[in-house]
């Protein structure tokens, strides 16, 4: 099954982080996306830029709006993802434990839901 | 054999077989689609079809092997008339040539493979509102309707089958496995399997004179279930200890109630009306607990229950003993529920002073605002002190808190004694 790992966490704690620091988190994100490649369940990742460059897009009565910022205003915000293909729930979640976004914030873990093709 | 009596005996051996297997069924049906809700609609069909057939053919050699094959059979039918739904052509093969291996090995051996303790770990994960875990438990497991589980949960049956249905998508939308959680897993995953049972143990115990039907069987069935993780994990120290207090709660059922029906504090109980196979039961369990090495909370409370028995049996108490392991589960738990029994037995080795005193320290906790043993305790200790007043408050707030109208008997009898006894106490 494959689940999205969806990792949340509060923007500010980077810019407030020194070089060093930033570059061992750097270091934790790569050896994790590296465990996760050798274990051959890694189906695909990315980091988000930061809220500043969000826009959010809505039809309504035929008209689009357009605002900048992001849908949900709150504290911790959606940095990035991985889509892991695992067995089951307990391995997904294994796997979100693991990955060093969940100790400095959230991982939501939501299996996929496949498309009919 | 008449028609009428033959149909009596498919009827019995049925009910036979889903008392002691439907959980078996349900979790080998559901094990590798997770799809609990898709197991139980096709059990219920073969249970059907079973009715109608074993009066004519007779009772199958193995009805356990029987039920599996007509379920299985309808639950390939289902899914090929949903195939365009959300199981893929594939997947549905998959799933038929493993059933048909498997069901052709019990077919065989006539042995279903127990794995009612990976669907019970299944509906007592993480993932799963807590809340809902226990009745999930009681109906997956044990095959007891929504409705008699609803009423047993003081819930709507509307709402307790809707939270079933939701948590029975979750299991299989979100890919929660069956299976026993790891060695090193295990002690955490466990506590809420325990829990669950637990809590389904307690909703019936909270009527002892059997007047409500659907509550009634409640603690049987958990001590069916508490049995059954023993069996299976015959090591546990905490399964143990769970079974033990059950057995040493359910072995006073009788003795709560007098002849009249009213209630009976434990301190005024006849031990002679105790069940004491069951209590010996328990002691064996709890000392196998112990030699295991890893104490928890379900361990001391058994501990607890086997004192109090000890102490009535005998006539001799050992309070400070009590009051340790009410700190060692106060330690575990921080439940003020414990700190009020703690309090309690502070009452017996230092005075319903120090009790009162070490009550006021979780006095603030919100939950104990409607927690009836807490005010009743209170007035308890209050009226000892002579604080007759805020004694006969704490009772009024007590008697208006409590729903077993037994209970509040008792309570208001009390309230009155103590009325009397403010009376004198002024008069002299």
């Amino acid at each position: 099954m494959q689940y999205l790992l969806m990792l949340y966490s509060e923007e500010s704690g980077w810019s407030k982080m020194s070089p060093a620091e930033q570059e061992q988190a750097m270091g934790a994100y790569h050896a994790y996306t590296e465990a996760l490649t050798k274990a051959g369940v890694l189906a695909g990742t990315n980091r988000l830029r930061p809220i500043s460059t969000a826009t959010t897009v809505r039809v309504a009565n035929g008209k689009t709006q357009v605002l900048n910022g992001p849908y949900a205003d709150t504290k911790e915000q959606l940095g990035g993802y991985y889509l892991i293909d695992v067995p089951d729930l307990d391995a997904a979640i294994s796997w979100a434990a693991r990955c060093p976004g969940s100790s400095h914030g959230i991982i939501e873990v939501r299996p996929v839901w496949p498309m009919q093709t | 054999m008449s028609s009428r009596e033959s149909d009596v005996q498919a009827r019995n051996t049925a009910d036979a077989v889903a008392r002691r297997s439907y959980g078996k069924l349900v979790a080998f049906l559901a094990a590798r689609t997770r799809d609990v809700a898709a197991a139980e609609d096709a059990l219920s069909e073969a249970f059907a079809s079973a009715l109608k057939n074993w009066p004519l053919t007779g009772c199958p050699a193995s009805p356990e092997a029987w039920l599996l094959t007509v379920a299985r059979r309808k639950m390939i039918d289902v899914g090929r008339r949903r195939r365009s739904g959300e199981v893929a052509a594939a997947q549905l093969q998959v799933l038929a040539d493993e059933l048909d291996a498997t069901a052709a090995d019990v077919a065989k051996d006539f042995e279903v493979p127990d794995q009612r303790l990976a669907l019970m770990f299944a509906c007592a994960h993480p993932a799963i509102d807590a809340g809902i875990r226990a009745p999930l438990i009681l109906q997956v497991v044990l095959g007891l309707d929504a409705s008699m589980i609803a009423s047993a949960f003081l819930m709507s049956p509307t709402t307790m089958g809707q939270r079933l249905v939701r948590a029975k998508d979750k299991i299989r939308q979100a890919g929660i496995p069956f299976r026993i959680p790891d060695r090193e897993e295990l002690p955490g995953r466990l506590g809420a399997v325990l829990d669950a049972i637990y809590a389904a143990f307690a909703e019936g115990w909270a009527d002892p004179g059997g007047t409500d039907v659907a509550r009634r069987d409640l603690p049987e069935e958990a001590l069916f279930l508490g049995r059954l993780v023993t069996e299976l994990l015959p090591e546990e120290p905490e399964a143990l200890g769970l079974l033990a207090l059950m057995l040493h709660a359910e072995a006073r059922r009788r003795a709560r109630r007098n002849t009249q029906g009213e209630y009976v504090p434990l301190a005024e109980q006849d031990p002679t009306l105790w069940d004491s196979q069951m209590i010996d039961v328990a002691e064996k369990l709890l000392l196998h607990a112990n030699a295991l090495g890893s104490i928890g909370r379900y361990q001391l409370e058994g501990a607890l229950q086997s004192a109090h028995v000890y102490r009535r049996r005998t006539g001799q108490a050992n309070w400070t003993a009590v009051v340790q392991l009410y700190d060692a589960l106060w330690t575990l738990s921080g439940s003020p529920v414990v700190a009020i029994n703690r309090a309690l037995a502070i009452a017996e080795t230092e005075g319903s002073g120090a009790a009162l005193k070490a009550m006021d320290d979780v006095a603030a906790d919100v939950r104990l605002t409607e927690y009836q043993p807490y005010w009743a305790a209170r007035a308890e200790l209050l009226a000892k002190t002579g604080a007759y007043c805020e004694a006969r408050r704490a009772y009024e707030i007590a008697i208006g808190l409590e729903r077993d109208p037994a209970v509040r008997r008792f309570l208001q009898r009390r309230q009155l004694a103590l009325a009397l006894s403010g009376l004198q106490s002024d008069i002299v």
